[in-house]
């Protein structure tokens, strides 16, 4: 980059602060997403006490059933779901935190079983993605704007000034189309 | 700056088909056990005469725990031979086999071990505790247990008699204790 590629002065501050701005968004989407993700958020269930089906299915909505593609066990009419729904219930009911009953289910299918994938490791890649592409695209659109906004325009439109030898031309096709 | 530019997308493009590539060559249903080299969860089930089936007792030899379902075809029709054949076999040398029925009727089943003369224990899993308790996803899928109760291998699918000897025989060389 030339000094003469740099437009007026602030347009680079104006640019990094923009792209600044979009990581910044990108930071508070993704932010609390993780927060929300932890079934471990959620208020322990005090022990032997009747179960809430609202509090299965927040459990099992978490859980990918295993039978089916791209379900989870709260949404899935299979067999195999509805016998994990019963098992939350049950483990809810025997006291167990859904943070406990969620792990019980890791422990058994590995991380794959959630459908929030906690944010750790080589999981970060999947929060991380979105938000970099985002600032990388604001990036690209901001120099791409920049460049067609500094491409040399076309000499300023004036009056006409025609040179000695159109003058003369104009001279002669105007005497032609007099005779 | 022009030609700077022009190498910023491919080298931006460089680690996400890295990314790529790894993710396709995977089997995004081929999910590794995390129970492999994990103690064998308990369980007592009743097998389909009616006799108690407890995993403990069986503590001290190799155990081919197979979860399957009369509905699984032919994956399961294809091992039941199998099984069967390697039970009768092996038994003298410290080889058990169970059959655990999964998201099955109990007359089903039976109507299945009938079919193939199945004499290895087997047993229905009444809400599927156990086949959830060992992770199963679908049937078939087979357990081998070494003989101080440690998984030591998952097979997904219909086994073939090579594939089951060359897990169960380093087991079964191995000393119980």
């Amino acid at each position: 980059m030339t000094a003469a590629d740099l437009g007026p002065l602030g347009r680079p501050a104006r640019a990094a602060r923009l792209v600044l701005l979009g990581a910044a968004w990108c930071l508070l989407v993704a932010g609390p997403a993780p927060a929300s993700a932890g079934v471990s958020t959620a208020a322990p269930v005090p022990a032997p006490v009747a179960v809430s089906e609202e509090t299965v299915t927040r459990v099992a909505s978490r859980l990918r059933c295993v039978v089916c593609q791209n379900l989870s066990v709260a949404d899935s009419p299979s067999e195999m779901a509805r016998q994990m729904r019963d098992l939350i219930r049950e483990q809810l009911a025997a006291g167990r935190t859904p943070a406990e009953v969620a792990q019980y289910f890791t422990d058994r299918y590995g991380e794959w079983v959630l459908l929030v994938p906690p944010a750790r490791g080589f999981n970060l890649v999947l929060w991380a993605l979105p938000c970099l592409g985002l600032v990388g695209g604001l990036g690209a659109v901001l120099i791409a704007a920049r460049r067609w906004s500094r491409r040399p325009s076309l000499p300023e439109a004036t009056d006409p000034v025609p040179v000695p030898a159109d003058r003369e031309r104009i001279r002669v096709e105007l005497e032609r189309f007099r005779d | 700056m022009t030609v700077r530019l022009r190498w910023l997308g491919p080298l931006a493009a460089l680690p996400l088909l890295a990314l790529l590539a790894y993710a396709f060559r995977t089997d995004p249903r081929a999910i590794p056990s995390p129970l492999v080299g994990r103690p064998a969860a308990a369980f007592v089930l009743t097998s389909f005469d009616g006799q108690p089936l407890d995993l403990a007792t069986f503590r001290g030899r190799v155990v081919v725990l197979n979860f399957w379902a009369s509905w699984c075809v032919p994956a399961c029709y294809d091992e039941a031979p199998v099984l069967e054949s390697a039970w009768q076999a092996s038994r003298d040398r410290g080889l058990v086999v169970l059959g655990v029925a999964i998201q099955d009727r109990a007359e089903a089943s039976q109507g299945f071990i009938q079919r193939f003369h199945l004499s290895f224990p087997n047993a229905p899993d009444p809400g599927g505790k156990v086949s959830i308790d060992y992770g199963v996803y679908g049937v078939p899928e087979t357990f081998v247990i070494d003989r101080r109760g440690t998984i030591r291998a998952k097979h997904v699918g219909a086994l073939t008699a090579d594939a089951l000897r060359a897990t169960v025989e380093p087991l079964l060389a191995e000393l119980p204790g």
